[in-house]
């Protein structure tokens, strides 16, 4: 099962996420040009974290007319995996994948600390493999990660069970305590924290993991 | 005055100076010449007054592989791999423009690590402020901070790069003049380290990056002069930084090298294209011809002069192979970027400028880069003011007082400041900010590399030569509490006018400490900057040497500061220590409890320490420590506070004819609090060393106690440590 990572400028979480799928967790990998519109067979699209286009104007709205957007928007819709993280997040938020906006941290200072998570939601792709209910410890890092929605689309959100991933302690004012969502269909996932970074027990914490294992165990069924 | 001598002077050069400069000429300088002059002849880039001195530093060892005069010194770590690494400082912009000069700062050293090949895997900065709380300049110091973090986290963060840990310090001698020193590091394969030579006479020179504007001219020169009411109008000196630009440039220029079409790179920092010209040119013993026309501009309507001394910050030089360079182009084309061929190697040794074909400048390279005057400055006694001896000490309530200095600007936890760098990016980070040193593992090898920032100036102020020693002794302790062997060492030395005898004395003296410590300790020091002139309307900063050292440890779980179970035994490696009423005039007690300095710096035994790092090595590499940490400012008591800080506490005695004041918060060197299960083999390995070692206590959940002195709860001396920044701040 293969990884692809997307390459934006200023991406600068592709390597983690990289080295995530094919050292910590032994799948084949590989970097996917923003330019091109070639996934390479990928099953899994991972959108990493950064600055893509040095967040000039949004973070994320420029990155999203990139040519390899076009395919990952078709890849979705044909129920392809795809994850955001961070400034992949924004991305998919700004190219319209997942509903809401992140705003600039309540305390308007850029966040990096290590934050618990409760898992809302194992009906994913992306959290099968952990407990529901369960708190799992992944690094934030980032300057706009306040999610915010309408109370409609958070309504929804929540009774649709499409939060995954929920601060225990808010760092960044984020409605609802919101962390991460999942598109209606299931397949799209944004989250602000970084599981990759939470993926080797020499670097603090194997949390993360989980959120790799739930994707390698989703494709082995599929 | 003249209208020449008036130019001159405007360009920070004496008279004396420009006569020279007629005499290598053969003729008078035309007016972009003299710029071209007044820029490499500064301070700034000639280390006119320190050149001689810094001679006398160790830069040799086996694992030096570049040493000083490159971007950056460049250490083997083994596999085949090695670490390129430099500290620089960003002082007089950070102070004009804190957000952009601290942000520019990271960007440019950034630069000095990337253009030698190496990816850079973290950074550290070292601050100094003034203090918070002062009435008159309290509010702008805030104002300072707060920009000068936001421009590293802006930089830094975009960047990709983590910043993993670095010191902030507070005193009045910073309050017009805050000091921003950055250090970056990278690594890469032997095979790719690469040089800023020209070589190859017919070699295209190309110019890569951002596009030129009116920014930063002079920016070198300024940092060579002291300030004065009139430094604000110096902003547009500044240069503005793009973080993104400086990420595409990176990548750009790494995988550009590996097409091996690249001879020589190097990046445009202080002095812009005039420095990277003629320094490229005089390493590579030959001459550089370029016309302005091809160089992509900003604005219009520039100056040669203008175009020549920009600092336009996210550029590079490079000369490439002839023929080959469409597979440069193709490379810059990818990453969106504009790189041009500017002009080319040449035989005859010299700077030929032109404008569209027209000479504006003829000047010899090596004249330029190295035949700028040197200079032995006299130096008399180091200045200080301070009294040897100070009032009698008293403490009416230790656990008060110990409360007071853990909330002190200096002691208290510095989160709200690393929380806005991210210091995990890249997934290297073993151990981050908040620890006695930062450690990076390097993935391509089995080995992780452990660094750390120290400086002291209140040591440095009493006795630089001392306190420079000390400064060494503290930053390798660091390493070493952490397991690693200490290699090779950065130095960023700032300091006033050396053009007064008595701060000249400060950094003679200091430079000589840190040469005997720095050899002693076997830590060459393989690159750095000096930053002189620090000094606002006559007054001169504390002499503030900063040093940054590196060490080697083979990649494993770390081990950390905070006890981190109760019912082991607490060892206090290096033994209480002893101290005087003269020794405790720099400490942080002196200075929170007392609100005085006297005296003397607390006095060093550099074979006593180096056996006391070397026990603790063994320790700790054994797996034998469940916890390690150094006892630097504030002493015993404050270094056993931050042990408990991860909620565990300790019950300790201590056993000492010292005046409990003194046993407490004396910050006499070479000691270092172990918990461990098997007190026995600790024990041994010390007594091996022939360092003293006892068993002093043992931890327990959440109560701090040294019998007889002190009994309170964790809680109620962590609060204060790690809210007082915040607090101050509001």
């Amino acid at each position: 099962m293969k990884f692809g990572v997307v390459v934006f400028p200023g991406s600068n979480c592709d390597h983690d996420a990289w080295y995530a799928a094919s050292q910590n967790f032994g799948q084949p990998a590989e970097f996917l040009w923003h330019g091109s519109e070639d996934l390479a067979g990928s099953d899994i699209v991972i959108l990493p974290g950064g600055f893509s286009y040095g967040d000039y104007l949004r973070c994320g709205a420029i990155a999203r007319f990139s040519p390899i957007m076009k395919s990952i928007t078709r890849f979705a819709h044909d129920g392809g995996l795809v994850m955001g993280i961070c400034n992949g997040f924004q991305i998919l938020v700004e190219a319209g994948m997942l509903p809401g906006a992140l705003m600039r941290n309540e305390g308007l200072r850029f966040v990096c600390k290590p934050v618990e998570l409760e898992v809302v939601t194992t009906a994913s792709p992306f959290t099968a493999a952990a407990k529901k209910g369960s708190t799992i410890i992944c690094p934030v890092a980032h300057g706009e990660g306040r999610y915010t929605a309408d109370d409609r689309t958070l309504d929804e959100l929540e009774s649709s069970e499409r939060v995954t991933f929920r601060y225990r302690n808010n760092p960044n004012g984020s409605m609802r305590d919101i962390a991460g969502i999942l598109n209606e269909g299931r397949n799209v996932l944004g989250m602000m924290p970084h599981p990759e970074r939470a993926s080797e027990a020499l670097l603090g914490s194997t949390d993360g993991g989980v959120v790799f294992k739930s994707l390698i165990a989703a494709m082995a069924t599929k | 005055m003249t209208l020449m001598e008036s130019e001159v002077s405007h360009h920070r050069l004496n008279w004396k100076e420009y006569q020279r400069i007629v005499e290598l000429l053969g003729r008078e300088p035309s007016f972009t010449e003299l710029g071209i002059f007044g820029v490499m002849w500064s301070e700034h880039c000639s280390y006119k007054s320190s050149k001689i001195h810094l001679k006398k530093l160790p830069t040799r060892s086996k694992l030096v592989l570049v040493g000083p005069g490159e971007n950056a010194g460049i250490i083997d770590i083994g596999g085949g791999y090695a670490i390129a690494f430099k500290i620089e400082s960003h002082n007089h912009p950070s102070f004009i423009e804190p957000f952009q000069g601290a942000a520019t700062g990271v960007g440019g050293i950034l630069r000095d690590i990337f253009t030698m090949g190496a990816r850079p895997i973290a950074v550290m900065d070292a601050l100094r402020f003034g203090r918070l709380d002062d009435a008159e300049t309290g509010a702008r110091n805030k104002r300072i901070l707060s920009g000068v973090v936001s421009g590293i986290s802006h930089y830094g963060n975009c960047f990709g790069v983590p910043t993993v840990g670095g010191e902030c310090v507070f005193e009045p001698s910073y309050d017009g003049n805050p000091l921003v020193n950055v250090f970056a590091l990278g690594v890469f394969r032997h095979d790719d380290i690469f040089f800023g030579r020209a070589t190859g006479v017919g070699n295209p020179v190309i110019y890569v990056g951002a596009k030129t504007g009116r920014d930063g001219i002079h920016g070198a020169s300024m940092a060579s002069e002291e300030f004065s009411e009139q430094s604000k109008d110096k902003r547009p000196n500044v240069q503005v930084g793009d973080p993104f630009l400086e990420k595409l440039l990176l990548e750009a220029c790494l995988e550009a090298m590996k097409t091996g079409a690249i001879v020589g790179i190097q990046d445009m920092g202080a002095a812009g294209l005039t420095c990277s010209t003629c320094e490229m040119g005089s390493r590579g013993g030959t001459g550089i011809e370029i016309d302005l026309m091809h160089v992509p501009q900003r604005e219009t309507g520039m100056t040669p002069y203008e175009i020549m001394l920009s600092e336009s910050q996210e550029r590079m030089l490079i000369v490439a192979e002839k023929g080959r360079e469409e597979e440069v182009f193709r490379v810059f084309r990818k990453w969106g970027l504009d790189a041009s061929v500017i002009g080319i190697v040449t035989d005859d040794g010299l700077l030929r400028v032109r404008e569209h074909g027209k000479i504006v400048a003829e000047l010899s390279n090596r004249a330029l880069a190295d035949e700028a005057p040197v200079y032995d400055r006299p130096h008399t006694k180091p200045f200080r003011k301070a009294p040897l001896t100070g009032p009698a000490l008293h403490s009416a309530s230790l656990e008060a007082d110990l409360r007071r200095i853990l909330a002190s600007g200096d002691v208290c936890a510095k989160a709200w400041i690393w929380e806005q760098y991210d210091y995990t990016v890249r997934t290297n980070t073993v151990q981050g900010p908040g620890s006695d040193a930062a450690i990076i593992r390097i993935k391509e090898t089995e080995s992780s590399v452990a660094m750390s920032l120290d400086g002291n100036g209140r040591y440095c102020y009493l006795d630089p030569r001392e306190g420079a020693k000390l400064m060494v002794a503290e930053c390798c302790r660091n390493v070493s509490v952490s397991g690693a062997q200490p290699i090779a060492a950065t130095n960023n030395l700032n300091f006033g006018n050396p053009e007064r005898p008595e701060i000249m004395a400060q950094i003679v003296e200091a430079i000589e400490g840190m040469a005997e410590a720095c050899e002693f300790f076997e830590t060459p020091i393989t690159g750095g900057n000096v930053s002189l002139y620090n000094e606002t309307l006559g007054e001169a900063i504390f002499p503030t040497p900063v040093m940054g050292i590196v060490g080697l440890l083979k990649t494993a779980a770390p081990v950390p500061m905070r006890f981190q179970n109760a019912g082991r035994k607490v060892i206090l490696l290096g033994g209480l220590g002893s101290s005087d009423a003269t020794r405790m005039g720099g400490t942080q007690y002196a200075k929170v409890i007392v609100d005085d300095l006297w005296g003397l710096p607390p006095q060093l035994d550099m074979a006593h320490e180096k056996r006391v790092q070397a026990a603790c090595r063994e320790i700790v590499t054994k797996g034998l420590a469940e916890s390690a940490h150094d006892l630097s400012d504030g002493g015993f008591a404050v270094a056993l506070a931050e042990c408990c800080f991860g909620g565990i506490g300790a019950r300790v005695r201590v056993d000492t004819v010292l005046p409990p004041e003194m046993a407490l918060f004396h910050e006499g060197p070479s000691r270092i609090i172990l918990s461990t299960t098997d007190a026995q083999p600790v024990l041994d390995i010390a007594a091996a060393h022939g360092v003293e070692a006892s068993v002093i206590g043992e931890t327990v959940p959440n109560l701090y106690t040294i019998e007889g002195l002190i009994d309170c709860d964790v809680s109620s001396l962590q609060q204060p440590w790690a809210t007082a920044l915040e607090e101050a701040l509001k």
